[in-house]
């Protein structure tokens, strides 16, 4: 189970302290990125490519954690694990997981540019 | 928050959002910072922009991070770049993959500004030191070059000085190590110009260049003073007092003088400080020559004692010195070689090999220390005594200056009173003559004449002695003290030399004269006494020897052999002697 929080408020406003103005322009630049991962995501499923899927969660997870997402980042963890033991099917469920947590993700760190 | 200087940062990840963070952080810090998407861009990067501490995250496309800090850390070659991976690793092995490629540390997600900053200070510490310690590396090879480069020349100027005089005599055996003088060590010797050697084997305080220092003016004057025909006691006494002042405190040389007379079958040995030498006899006995005196440069000169062991010896005895390197020879497990060793060793030198001992001694060592090369601070040397004439000939050998020095000249030289039974004029006369480099060679001849005549002017003229005395053995010694007695009160007395010297076709030719204030003496009987039964020119090795050998009227035969004539006027105290050289011909006179 992922009991992690949705948005570490504590670390996103550490990172709004040191990125002053840029702070708008990493989120933009975040949300962009993860959109277009999972894209990458779905593709690699469609052509079987593990190592490709896998490599795609890892960076996921890296940026997500660092954003002060960790449960989005958990995901993306439990997803590189699935394309190691070569489990693209159980994947596939992990991605539809990860696309609903980054939709929630999205809307709260909106919300917080606001 | 400013670290003391802005670092060059090279940052490589391929995620956007986390590239942005990190810049901005570094940033924020103070530090110049250039990022790249991925390895192959770092590693572009990289080679112009020569940052101080590179940050990679391990998985990138084209290159990833493992393979970019190989060829960092491979094109920064000595020096220092400190390559921090950025990861979300967790895994162990994987971990260790990154600093099995030259990684220094991890940086894990989410970044945290506090353990950033932290981990940049300590790496740029490490960075610093790492310089520091390549300058200083750097710069101790470079003065360790230059040191043994003026090692080296020190060392040439070092030989040219105290060559090794006649160690190549057939009579001596020696080992030093090439550099041995670095080590303090010293060992010369050198032909007596009356017949016989000098041997000075020593070891300074010390190590390296100040060791050396002390053995310049020790050979200038061991060579300079035992070529002009002083004893192994006048030499002594000079180098202890050179040393010791100029030698700081606490520098001084242990050493031991051996002077070897090959006519008198005698050996004169002054040990300060070396370990005991061993006399071999050739008729098996051993006898130890311990030290007796403190090391020269101790002691000022009035509380210096030169006075040197005597041994009577024969044809065979072979005496051995050496250095506290031998004792001090250590095995690996750092043990000395020590005393009882050595003497092992040398009980079990057979008899018969007595003139081998330091080959067998050395085998010995190098046995016990495991170690064969050249690079041991050992100093031995082993003087065989010899027949005379033998060892003239070998010192025949030693090549003769090309200089013209002077051919045409007269001197006159007069000692006075309380001078006389002080000072021996002996040593500059000789100096003066051999200034004639065509002289040099016939040193031993002049050397002899120039004492005989001496002797006889002092004891028989003005001490007014009669060598009558000396046939006998009670009379020898009365001789002796009656000598020193009548020394001590001379007054309106003088011997006075004069020496000519000019050229003649292929050579030249001195004549010596020497008057004294005495009443004379009866030459002419002596002279008969002498030749009795020895009138021919006799055979090097028919040289009388030993107890029956007539002293007194020898040295008037002597003189006449080797002098082209031998004149006395004034009732004998005046001798006129005229001595014929040439360069190309042999010497007047048989004796050689």
């Amino acid at each position: 189970m992922n009991d992690k929080p949705h948005l570490d408020e504590e670390a996103l406003t550490e990172l709004q302290d040191v990125m002053e103005d840029e702070f708008t322009v990493l989120i933009e630049t975040y949300l962009r990125d993860s959109f277009d991962r999972i894209q990458s995501l779905r593709d690699a499923i469609k052509v079987s490519d593990a190592d490709a899927f896998g490599k795609t969660a890892h960076s996921f997870k890296g940026s997500s954690i660092n954003i002060g997402a960790p449960r989005l980042g958990e995901l993306c963890l439990k997803a590189e694990e699935a394309a190691k033991d070569s489990q693209l099917n159980e994947a596939a469920a992990v991605v539809d997981a990860i696309e609903t947590e980054f939709w929630r993700v999205e809307e709260t760190l909106k919300r917080f540019l606001a | 928050m400013m670290e003391s200087q802005p670092l060059r940062i090279l940052i490589a990840d391929d995620s956007d959002s986390d590239r942005m963070i990190l810049k901005t952080l570094m940033k924020r810090l103070g530090h110049q910072v250039r990022a790249a998407a991925n390895g192959s861009e770092a590693v572009a990067i990289f080679s112009d922009y020569q940052p101080d501490i590179v940050l990679l995250d391990v998985l990138m496309p084209v290159m990833d991070g493992i393979t970019a800090a190989r060829k960092i850390k491979a094109m920064a070659g000595e020096e220092l770049v400190p390559v921090i991976f950025l990861t979300s690793l967790t895994d162990a092995d994987a971990l260790a993959r990154c600093l099995d490629a030259g990684g220094d540390d991890f940086l894990t997600k989410p970044y945290n500004k506090v353990i950033i900053q932290a981990k940049l200070g300590a790496f740029n510490r490490m960075r610093q030191m790492h310089q520091i310690l390549s300058q200083q590396r750097d710069m101790i090879s470079e003065r360790n070059r230059q040191l043994l480069e003026e090692q080296q020349l020190a060392k040439r100027v070092f030989d040219n000085i105290a060559h090794t005089g006649c160690l190549d005599a057939d009579n001596i055996r020696h080992h030093v190590s090439p550099m041995s003088i670095f080590n303090g060590d010293i060992l010369f010797a050198c032909p007596r110009p009356a017949g016989g050697m000098h041997v000075l084997i020593g070891d300074f305080t010390g190590h390296g260049l100040p060791a050396a220092i002390g053995a310049l003016p020790v050979a200038e004057i061991f060579y300079g003073m035992t070529s002009m025909g002083f004893s192994g006691s006048d030499v002594l006494r000079e180098i202890n007092d050179k040393l010791g002042r100029i030698l700081p405190t606490g520098m001084f040389c242990c050493g031991a003088m051996i002077q070897a007379d090959f006519v008198l079958n005698q050996l004169r040995v002054w040990n300060g400080g070396l370990p005991d030498g061993v006399l071999f006899r050739s008729d098996g006995g051993r006898e130890l020559v311990p030290s007796r005196h403190l090391p020269l440069g101790v002691l000022n000169t009035p509380a210096f004692d030169a006075g040197m062991d005597l041994f009577q010896t024969s044809a065979g005895d072979t005496l051995l010195m050496m250095t506290d390197g031998v004792l001090d020879a250590e095995n690996e497990s750092a043990e000395r070689y020590g005393e009882k060793r050595l003497w092992q060793a040398l009980d079990a030198v057979p008899d018969e090999a007595a003139s081998d001992t330091i080959d067998i001694l050395l085998g010995a060592i190098r046995e016990f220390t495991g170690q064969q090369s050249g690079q041991d601070d050992l100093t031995l040397v082993s003087l065989e005594m010899v027949i005379a004439s033998d060892f003239n000939q070998s010192v025949e050998r030693f090549p003769q200056s090309a200089l013209k020095g002077p051919a045409e000249w007269h001197c006159v030289y007069e000692v006075r009173d309380d001078t006389l039974a002080q000072f021996s004029p002996l040593p500059l006369l000789l100096h003066i003559c051999m200034e004639v480099p065509g002289l040099r060679r016939k040193s031993a001849d002049i050397y002899t004449l120039l004492s005989e005549l001496y002797n006889n002017a002092l004891e028989h003229g003005v001490l007014n002695l009669s060598s009558a005395l000396k046939t006998s053995s009670d009379g020898f010694s009365y001789y002796y003290s009656e000598r020193d007695r009548r020394l001590e009160n001379i007054t309106g007395h003088f011997i006075r030399f004069e020496l000519t010297h000019s050229q003649t076709g292929d050579g030249g030719q001195l004549v010596i004269t020497c008057e004294d204030s005495g009443q004379g003496f009866d030459h002419e009987s002596q002279l008969v006494a002498g030749s009795a039964g020895d009138q021919q020119s006799p055979k090097p090795s028919e040289k009388p020897t030993g107890s029956d050998a007539k002293y007194s009227g020898r040295g008037l035969l002597l003189m006449q052999k080797l002098g082209h004539s031998l004149r006395y006027t004034e009732c004998g105290s005046r001798a006129e002697i005229v001595y014929d050289w040439a360069l190309t011909t042999k010497r007047p006179g048989g004796w050689s």
